[in-house]
């Protein structure tokens, strides 16, 4: 078992070894035929809720299962923005719980996954946009929430190369500075890391091919390696909820699109905010590595290939020339898709199913990453106790038939 | 890219298209006479597939007109298109 904490003094001691003497961050155990809580999806979140599992609640016997590798869908897919301004209250509640929970996550794990509150705008090219910053603003405020309206001049003053006179002129921007990015590989280590040291089996290569279900209770999952008794089992599997859920005998209101994200050669440090436009659908960040981290809207068919198409690739790259003029010679060094569970509100489900004792969180769509530790908390929370976490109550699958939706579509960084 | 057999219209850039999604959703003959959870299943529960998808498409910049369509979304091939109306085509599953 790890025992080893990473710190300054840890980094000094290998170093006299050269670096020969650090342990694996996590095991590679076979799976056992019995756990007290199974966690399908070793996704940022899946592995979040394992850990806050052992923890918090207190329950030690737990499996997270991988069909792939940690961190290798959407948690490795996205462009790593982290913020919680949206405009309904639970919604506030669900992201904001996240964004308190990620600025003290580094520690809290002990592994740096690289938090950066460096300050999030979304700009408004039309008196709508004005209009509905404004009313977010106000809403983010009675919320808790910080938000600055900044004035074009003001845009300009954080992002000196912006071209404010573009196809669309910029007239203004909503500035959350709690907001900002993270490293999105890093949070799945880190929680893979800390979960295992807890205890927590985390087995990868290991598929869920079906759920062992007596009288509407799930009993346990058939897996690529074998079957698996459990008491709880909670579902975090984002693109292919939907597949899991067929597998359990029931359907969501969900629709899986692909999402790309693309990134530049690297290059100095030129952008030290994110900037988002809902009006010319395209946002842009730059890493620690330098590469600028530029996001596009969701290809709108349903589908699992984990690639798009390019006229979307092209209409992003077209709004990041348009708004920074000064990028149009840059040369974009990767590009990929993620397939993204979206939901008609454009908010996530965590919820009970119709099978006694099988949990989802799922419809995140194109917009989960920023809620990693929020999300898990909860959901950790909910599986553990015996009603669900009064912050994830709004977000069951009972709102789509009492029509209660926390309607986000309005509010999403980019529209749908 | 992918290029989509408009039924009308011939092979055309998928850019002219837009999806709509799962075909053959009937709205309820009778909707007052339906529970709340019926409702919410027409109205927002929807095959997701991997795999086969029967779906609606428009060609949005072409001649507007809706078809349906077969496609495989784990490649993203269109297995057969036909006009509303037409019989379902049988494909290979």
């Amino acid at each position: 078992m790890r025992d080893m904490k990473y710190s300054i003094f840890s980094l000094i001691r290998n170093a006299f070894s050269y670096h020969q003497g650090w342990q694996q961050a996590w095991r590679s155990p076979d799976p056992k035929s019995f756990y007290e809580v199974i966690i399908v999806g070793g996704g940022g979140h899946g592995l979040a809720t394992a850990y806050y599992l052992a923890k918090e609640c207190h329950i030690r016997n737990i499996a997270v299962l991988e069909k792939g590798w940690l961190g290798g869908g959407n948690t490795g897919r996205n462009t790593t923005i982290v913020r919680s301004n949206y405009l309904w209250d639970a919604s506030a509640a669900l992201y904001d719980h996240a964004v308190n929970l990620w600025h003290s996550l580094s520690q809290e794990l002990n592994y740096n996954v690289m938090f950066s509150p460096r300050g999030l705008l979304h700009l408004a090219h039309s008196v709508h946009d004005l209009q509905e910053i404004g009313r977010r603003g106000n809403s983010n405020f009675l919320n808790g929430i910080d938000a600055e309206y900044l004035s074009p001049e003001q845009v300009k003053k954080m992002v000196p190369f912006i071209n404010l006179n573009c196809r669309y002129p910029v007239l203004g921007a909503l500035l959350q500075r709690r907001g900002g990015t993270a490293r999105h590989d890093a949070v799945a280590w880190g929680y893979a890391r800390a979960a295992d040291a807890l205890g927590v089996d985390i087995i990868q290569n290991c598929e869920v091919t079906g759920f062992d279900i007596e009288n509407a209770t799930v009993k346990g999952v058939r897996t690529s390696r074998g079957d698996i008794r459990a008491n709880k089992v909670g579902c975090v599997v984002a693109g292919h909820c939907s597949v899991l859920a067929e597998m359990a005998g029931f359907r969501l209101p969900i629709e899986s699109f692909p999402l790309q994200a693309l990134v530049s050669e690297p290059v100095k440090p030129i952008i030290d905010c994110v900037v988002m436009s809902n009006g010319v659908h395209a946002y842009i960040s730059q890493s620690d590595k330098g590469e600028l981290v530029i996001g596009a809207s969701s290809d709108a068919y349903n589908s699992y290939s984990q690639r798009g198409s390019f006229n979307i690739i092209e209409d992003t790259v077209g709004a990041i020339v348009e708004l920074y003029p000064l990028f149009s010679r840059m040369r974009m060094l990767r590009q990929w898709g993620g397939i993204v569970d979206v939901t008609v509100d454009r908010s996530p489900i965590i919820s009970k199913t119709p099978i006694a004792n099988l949990y989802f969180n799922c419809g995140w769509g194109t917009g989960g990453f920023k809620a990693t530790p929020g999300s898990g908390h909860v959901f950790a929370h909910s599986i553990a106790g015996q009603d669900m976490h009064p912050i994830a109550a709004p977000f069951s699958i009972d709102r789509f038939s009492t029509g209660a939706l926390v309607d986000e579509g309005a509010a999403a960084a980019v529209a749908h | 890219m992918l290029l989509i057999d408009c039924p009308w219209c011939g092979r055309r850039d998928q850019l002219e298209f837009s999806c709509h999604g799962q075909a053959h959703i009937s709205r309820p003959q009778y909707p007052d006479r339906l529970s709340d959870e019926q409702w919410g299943d027409y109205v927002f529960f929807r095959d997701n597939p991997k795999g086969v998808h029967y779906e609606r498409w428009v060609h949005t910049h072409g001649c507007r007109r809706w078809f349906n369509a077969v496609r495989n979304t784990v490649t993203d091939e269109f297995l057969a298109t036909y006009k509303p109306g037409d019989p379902v085509p049988a494909v290979e599953q």
